[in-house]
């Protein structure tokens, strides 16, 4: 409060809504609600869920999806849609693994030139919507197929069969392991570095969105792309960027699933890059773009997690889990509009 | 309001010193010619109106003034210096902003947010700089309302703000950042006469800051009401250019409505 000499008189028509109303308007209040109705439903259901190991195998589970999902989400936000994001997860292992091998180098070499591709995809993706003006679903739908086909294709020529070469013999397979896939213990519980990750990313996000310049404009891009432009909102950079960071988080899972595993299926991350589009929309993204935030698409992966693995721990025949995936989504998402219309009238009043 | 307009309006303008001077300017999309032989003088402290109906070639002559298409005959001079703009910040960077009927604001963002969108308050340099919440929020606040524009809530989306001051913030943040040319793009056409009346007050006020204003509208009665040079653009070429003195409201509205065409036609159809 520096300059009120004269403010005080016509303050009469401002006011604060009341705290219950701003937190009811926040994106990921459905999801959050959604979140924990089912997962008291799985504590009451399931026995085995009540542990903090599995509380940790959940979390783990939802840091897979939940990395490249926050970037889908921040992408979604800036008003686009990338169907590559799947199977570019395992362009990237694939790329890494059969570079080294074919060639013989260390791994970290072939780590930094996937990198290097991944981002080029990224960049391509957005490039072209931005020059064509074709929608990116379209475009993304083109790159998704080419990957998809490139990815057994290549495997095949260089390995002769559909997954990718042992690497954990040569030169750099540790220390990687080390950044990507290491885990702790602390008692009982196993603590997998790639929830830390998750969650150092999703905080990242988080603070890009609220509180810096760029995450104003991914808000404006995704809004009203003619409007931020007329007010000197590089869109093109700014979606461009969206782009290369979804293919940034693909590639740094890519990099987990590979040296978790030390090989790769090359049919590998079909059908993820749609669960990254739930877990963003159940976190209260909008599907036009303009609105979300990063909280809300952490708490979809969660609950994409916790639905994923509490049918294996409620004993249920886990050939259900897409069709009772499918009904907790639709739950979710209903929720989400149900607690957005309450709020919004209320704000109307 | 008008005081806090010339507040942050630049001292140094002069009162019919001019900003943006077009000469013999045109553009072509393609096999399409849009405009042709424009020439166009905005001056400080004036109001000049540009007319005409829908394909006459008013947005493409916004779009080069703002910096969305370089114009591609002719020369645009700003300040006494050809230019062309390559995109809206370039034109910004020159002190022209444009505030469009329809695209004014991001209407799902906060009021705070709009208004400093694209000139953000930032802690530092670096990407990740925090970004001055409070204080953009208080600037908002003060300035909108010192203003005379009142909002419910800054922290509100401002899609839930009316028509007219959705325009009115637009206005308020061309000038907060420093405009020296305002560009409306039809400000009153989707607004109610009380609405209209709102923004060409604020039109009114920013030319008595000294902004040199170029309002397009295809309504010659608020056109009348505060501009002191009107164009009237017809099939991408001017029809008419005049000055206040030398030209009549009953005149712009006859060109307007169609003025030797209408004649034309209602000779053909012969109902006396």
């Amino acid at each position: 409060m520096t300059q009120t000499v004269d403010a005080p008189a016509p303050v009469a028509g401002r006011v604060r809504p009341p705290l219950a109303n701003r937190v009811l308007a926040r994106p990921e209040i459905g999801a959050l609600v959604a979140a924990i109705i089912i997962f008291i439903f799985f504590l009451v259901l399931a026995p085995s869920f009540r542990s903090a190991e599995s509380f940790f195998t959940v979390l783990y589970q939802s840091s897979v999806i939940g990395i490249v999902a926050v970037g889908v989400g921040l992408l979604m936000i800036g008003g686009e849609f990338d169907l590559s994001a799947g199977v570019i997860v395992y362009t990237a292992g694939l790329a890494n693994a059969m570079f080294c091998w074919y060639f013989g180098i260390n791994l970290w070499i072939g780590a930094l030139l996937s990198l290097a591709f991944c981002l080029l995809i990224g960049f391509l993706n957005g490039f072209l919507v931005m020059r064509t003006g074709i929608p990116s679903f379209l475009i993304t739908l083109g790159t998704f197929f080419v990957l998809q086909g490139a990815n057994l294709g290549v495997t095949k020529l260089v390995t002769k069969t559909v997954s990718s070469p042992d690497i954990s013999q040569i030169a750099g397979y540790d220390s990687l392991g080390k950044v990507f896939s290491s885990s702790f213990k602390i008692g009982p519980v196993t603590i997998w570095g790639s929830v830390i990750w998750w969650i150092l990313f999703v905080a990242l996000a988080a603070w890009t969105l609220q509180r810096t310049r760029v995450g104003n404009w991914i808000f404006a891009v995704g809004g009203n792309p003619d409007s931020a432009r007329a007010v000197g909102v590089p869109v093109v950079r700014t979606k461009i960027g969206l782009f290369m960071v979804v293919s940034f988080l693909g590639w740094f899972v890519g990099m987990h699933q590979l040296y978790r595993f030390n090989t790769l299926q090359a049919g590998g991350g079909v059908g993820n890059e749609f669960l990254y589009i739930i877990a963003a929309v159940v976190g209260g993204t909008l599907l036009t773009g303009g609105y979300g935030n990063a909280i809300g698409v952490a708490i979809g992966a969660f609950i994409f997690g916790m639905t994923s693995l509490g049918i294996i721990y409620a004993g249920w025949d886990p050939n259900w889990f897409k069709a009772f995936l499918g009904v907790m989504l639709l739950l979710a998402v209903l929720v989400n509009l149900y607690v957005k219309r309450m709020s919004t009238m209320r704000r109307a009043d | 309001m008008t005081d806090t307009l010339a507040e942050h309006a630049d001292s140094h303008l002069q009162k019919g010193e001019p900003l943006i001077e077009m000469a013999d300017v045109g553009k072509s999309y393609g096999a399409i010619r849009a405009l042709r032989g424009i020439n166009l003088l905005v001056n400080a402290g004036e109001v000049t109106c540009v007319l005409g109906d829908n394909g006459a070639g008013k947005s493409t002559l916004i779009k080069i003034m703002s910096g969305l298409h370089p114009h591609n005959e002719g020369v645009v001079k700003v300040d006494g210096s050809p230019v062309t703009f390559g995109s809206p910040r370039e034109a910004l960077g020159h002190g022209i902003a444009t505030v469009y009927q329809d695209l004014a604001v991001v209407g799902l963002m906060e009021v705070w947010r709009n208004f400093f969108l694209g000139s953000e308050l930032t802690a530092g340099k670096y990407p990740l700089a925090g970004l001055k919440v409070k204080e953009m929020r208080e600037i908002a606040d003060t300035e909108l309302r010192k203003m005379g524009i009142v909002v419910k809530d800054i922290n509100q989306p401002i899609g839930t703000l009316s028509g007219g001051q959705r325009q009115c913030v637009a206005i308020a943040r061309a000038v907060y950042f420093g405009a020296r040319v305002l560009i409306l793009d039809e400000p009153t056409a989707a607004l109610g006469v009380k609405q209209s009346g709102v923004v060409l007050k604020y039109v009114a006020a920013a030319r008595d800051a000294g902004l040199g204003v170029v309002f397009i509208t295809h309504n010659p009665h608020h056109a009348y009401m505060v501009g002191d040079h009107f164009v009237i653009l017809k099939l991408g070429r001017t029809a008419l250019d005049k000055t206040r003195n030398e030209v009549g409201l009953d005149e712009l509205t006859t060109q307007m409505a169609g003025g030797d065409e209408l004649t034309e036609l209602s000779h053909e159809l012969g109902r006396q």
